[in-house]
């Protein structure tokens, strides 16, 4: 194998593939980087056994073959080459090695043959759509706050994606939760997509898939079976592994009879929430909402620190009431809010409570209240 | 050589006296630094014992032993029974075989408690800075505290010494040095009725002479490390520099090397957290049982959550703490989603840990704590998927409020029978 390639084209592909390897392996090839270098492109593949991400850049291929090398390494010396350096990589007299040569600048790494490289088979899958790539980052940005690091509920530890009904057909949705707030999102149904099975994408593949979509605005084909999904676009296929789990009704936590409502406006109350939760603690992480007629207290106590109030116009004309939400979780659903007004549907003190962009009907938050 | 104490009356004497010149007594205490040194680790002689012996005055001139029934340890044994060998921490069977007609009494550790509460009430009457170790026994330091009692540190102590022992009618052992760990190796030189010195000259010779298991923190493993390191005496480590023994042992190396020059910066903090809470119980006979282990479970589950509930924390790790009849420790954990003080949501992560340990071994020990402690005030949020735990935590919190009113064996959960 011999190649060469300009250093950003490189960065940019090997920055994209290498954040999938684990930082501590106890199988040494699954830190290596997969580089396979045939017809004018270089393949590289990087996986932790549940995600595999592939990316493939045009290269100038002058002998084909395939390496794998320490992927943090690669990564660290390719950063550090200079701005438009050429990099080649060859595999060395020594078939163990892998060399890379810029300017005046050498590096032997330590390689395992390719054919041990791990290969993930994606298997039959049986449905195939297309997202474009700001509606799937949207479903992905407005859901990914809520997921559950609760290990003991697993099949909360990533965002359920499943045909709903929704009249007057069905949606695309997206259904993030900690069991403490709830975030449901939807999307157009794509073509495709009917009666696609429930599946549950883990918070690592989300996270791996947001990074990859920046900036991204061109279609996403993906295609999902019972156990695995792969998203393509670009250069770039990344396939993973579902949670093998079943995701709770969720439908029967979201409140459809909460009568009290309030109107505000978001951003405002988005600012508030931050600023008043700035004396709250880990120790004491509530905030307190005193709603009346046309008015809404925001209040933090905090033993240790103080105090703080404030103050915002609502409309509002239900019966006045007291509730107390955990501040983190209050601001991680005021921030998703980018209309001009907000609809907050209270019960009661002791209720989960709804929250959605007064215009948006594809976006709902449902968050339980603490005691306070 | 400085102006010694007398113990008894606490009188300066002079550097030469064999008798306290004002009381008769010989209890005297000299050392040329006796007055520069302001670190003291204090600690109850045989605490559970003396208080036992202060309440029962016929018990005082015979061998005492407080600890729990026949499977039981020796919480604490009065002077009397030490001199048959019996020590704390020993099995009772060996005990009673060393001290066949020894008085034994259970413990009655909320008494316990409170006189140690006494103690401890004096102590801060001296200064601030007291750091509990124990229910009897605390560090002080008494820095800067000469011009307030119009004494030095070590005339204070000794004037404390002898407070507890007339208002409380329990003797203690001070150690006085110029640093924490010094002053809790002084404390053990010279007990009961002790008051040692250990001064800024000499200390490389004094510790020196000492086994490598004489420093804090050096137990049974690492001892066994250094000895296959060949490492036997503090003079060796004296001898090693500090670069060398951290290559080797990690922090513990700075550690050695400091603490084998007797160098300890740690201050004496008097609100260092509390950790962790537990509540065990020691079986009268090996249980292999699911059933009754689980039933112990749950009722140490409800004491634990007594006791977290009563210090206002919540934990968000629980621990639960198996024994086997081969004494070999087993400990399993679970780490909530979110911190806890209910006895039925530490019961329900316990449970499933203790299924997989009970396949039939025989265990003499059983307990549970939860560590990883904040504040209640975020504990047990409502859960979605889960709209009966709130019904679980009304029906505890009722449960509660019934005992405090009508005691605690007034309505309890049927888990708890067996």
């Amino acid at each position: 194998m011999k190649i060469t390639i300009e250093r950003g084209a490189l960065l940019k592909s090997l920055n994209h593939v290498q954040s999938v390897v684990e930082r501590r392996n106890t199988i040494p090839i699954l830190s290596n980087v997969l580089i396979r270098a045939a017809d004018g492109e270089l393949i590289l593949t990087a996986t932790d056994l549940d995600i595999e991400v592939v990316e493939s850049v045009a290269a100038n291929v002058s002998q084909a073959g395939s390496i794998t090398a320490p992927a943090q390494t690669l990564y660290d010396i390719v950063r550090k080459l200079p701005d438009g350096a050429q990099v080649e990589l060859s595999i060395g007299a020594d078939e163990g090695r892998l060399s890379l040569t810029a300017g005046r600048s050498r590096f032997a790494l330590q390689a395992l043959p390719s054919e041990d490289f791990p290969v993930m088979s994606a298997g039959q899958l049986s449905h195939h759509f297309t997202l474009p790539g700001e509606a799937l980052a949207r479903l992905i940005d407005k859901t990914r706050f809520a997921i559950s690091t609760e290990e003991t509920r697993y099949y909360l530890n990533g965002i359920y994606f499943h045909a709903a009904d929704k009249a007057p057909g069905q949606v695309l949705r997206a259904v993030a939760t900690d069991a403490h707030r709830l975030a449901q999102v939807d999307h157009a149904l794509p073509a495709g997509a009917e009666g696609m099975p429930g599946i549950i994408v883990p918070r690592k593949t989300v996270l791996e898939l947001q990074k990859l979509l920046d900036g991204h605005s061109a279609d996403v084909a993906i295609s999902v079976s019972e156990t695995k999904i792969r998203f393509q676009f670009g250069e770039v296929v990344l396939t993973s592994k579902l949670i093998d789990g079943t995701f709770p009704d969720y439908s029967r936590v979201i409140p459809v009879n909460n009568d009290r409502l309030m109107q505000i406006e978001g951003k405002r109350l988005a600012e508030a929430v931050d600023r008043v939760s700035t004396i709250s603690t880990e120790k004491s992480r509530a905030v307190k909402l005193n709603i009346e007629e046309g008015r809404l207290t925001l209040s933090v106590s905090n033993p240790d620190s103080g105090n703080a109030t404030e103050e915002i116009s609502v409309s509002y004309d239900s019966p006045p009431m007291e509730i107390g939400f955990n501040a983190r979780y209050l601001l991680d659903i005021t921030s998703q809010l980018d209309g001009e007004e907000a609809t907050f549907a209270f019960a009661d003190s002791n209720s989960s409570t709804l929250v959605k962009d007064s215009e948006d009907e594809d976006a709902i938050y449902v968050l339980m209240p603490m005691r306070v | 050589m400085s102006e010694g104490i007398c113990r008894d009356c606490l009188a300066l004497v002079s550097p030469d006296a064999r008798r306290c010149p004002v009381c008769g007594h010989p209890r005297l205490l000299f050392h040329p630094e006796l007055h520069d040194l302001t670190i003291a680790h204090m600690d109850c002689d045989a605490f559970y014992a003396t208080v036992e012996k202060r309440d029962n005055p016929e018990l005082l001139d015979k061998p005492l032993i407080v600890g729990g029934g026949k499977r039981g340890v020796v919480s604490a044994a009065c002077y009397i029974a030490r001199t048959y060998g019996v020590r704390s921490a020993m099995p009772m069977f060996k005990a009673l075989k060393a001290c066949p007609h020894a008085v034994v009494i259970p413990p009655d550790i909320a008494k316990y408690a409170r006189v140690g509460r006494e103690v401890r009430n004096l102590m801060l009457e001296t200064t601030p800075l007291v750091e509990p170790l124990s229910i009897d026994e605390a560090f002080l330091d008494l820095t800067g505290t000469e011009r307030l009692h119009h004494a030095s540190a070590a005339v204070t102590l000794a004037r404390l010494a002898r407070r507890i022992q007339n208002e409380i009618g329990v003797s203690v052992s001070i150690g006085l040095s110029f640093n924490k760990f010094l002053a809790k190796t002084a404390s053990d030189l010279d007990k009961p009725r002790g008051f040692s010195i250990i001064g800024r000259t000499g200390v490389m010779e004094f510790l020196a002479a000492k086994p490598v298991s004489f420093i804090w923190g050096v137990g049974k493993s690492l001892e066994a490390k250094l000895a296959r390191d060949g490492i036997t005496s503090i003079a060796q480590l004296q001898r090693m520099d500090e670069h060398t023994l951290m290559v080797r042992y990690g922090a513990m190396g700075t550690r050695l090397h400091r603490l084998s020059r007797g160098l300890d910066s740690r201050d004496v903090s008097p609100d260092r957290e509390t950790k962790s809470i537990s509540a065990e119980t020691t079986f009268l006979d090996d249980v292999c049982d699911e059933k009754k282990l689980d039933a112990t479970l749950w009722r140490l589950c409800e004491k634990l959550s007594t006791r977290a509930k009563a210090q206002q924390l919540a934990g968000k790790t629980v621990v639960l703490k198996l024994k086997t009849a081969d004494f070999s420790l087993r400990t399993r954990s679970l780490t909530l989603p979110d911190p806890t003080q209910l006895a039925e949501t530490i019961y329900r992560a316990a449970h499933p840990l203790l299924l997989k340990e009970a396949d039939g071994t025989a265990f003499r020990l059983i307990g549970i704590g939860i560590s990883s402690l904040c504040d209640p005030a975020g504990a047990d949020p409502l859960d979605m998927f889960d709209p009966d735990a709130e019904k679980r935590a009304v029906i505890e919190r009722t449960i509660d409020q019934v005992r405090e009113k009508f005691g605690p064996g007034a309505i309890g959960k049927g888990r708890g029978r067996t």
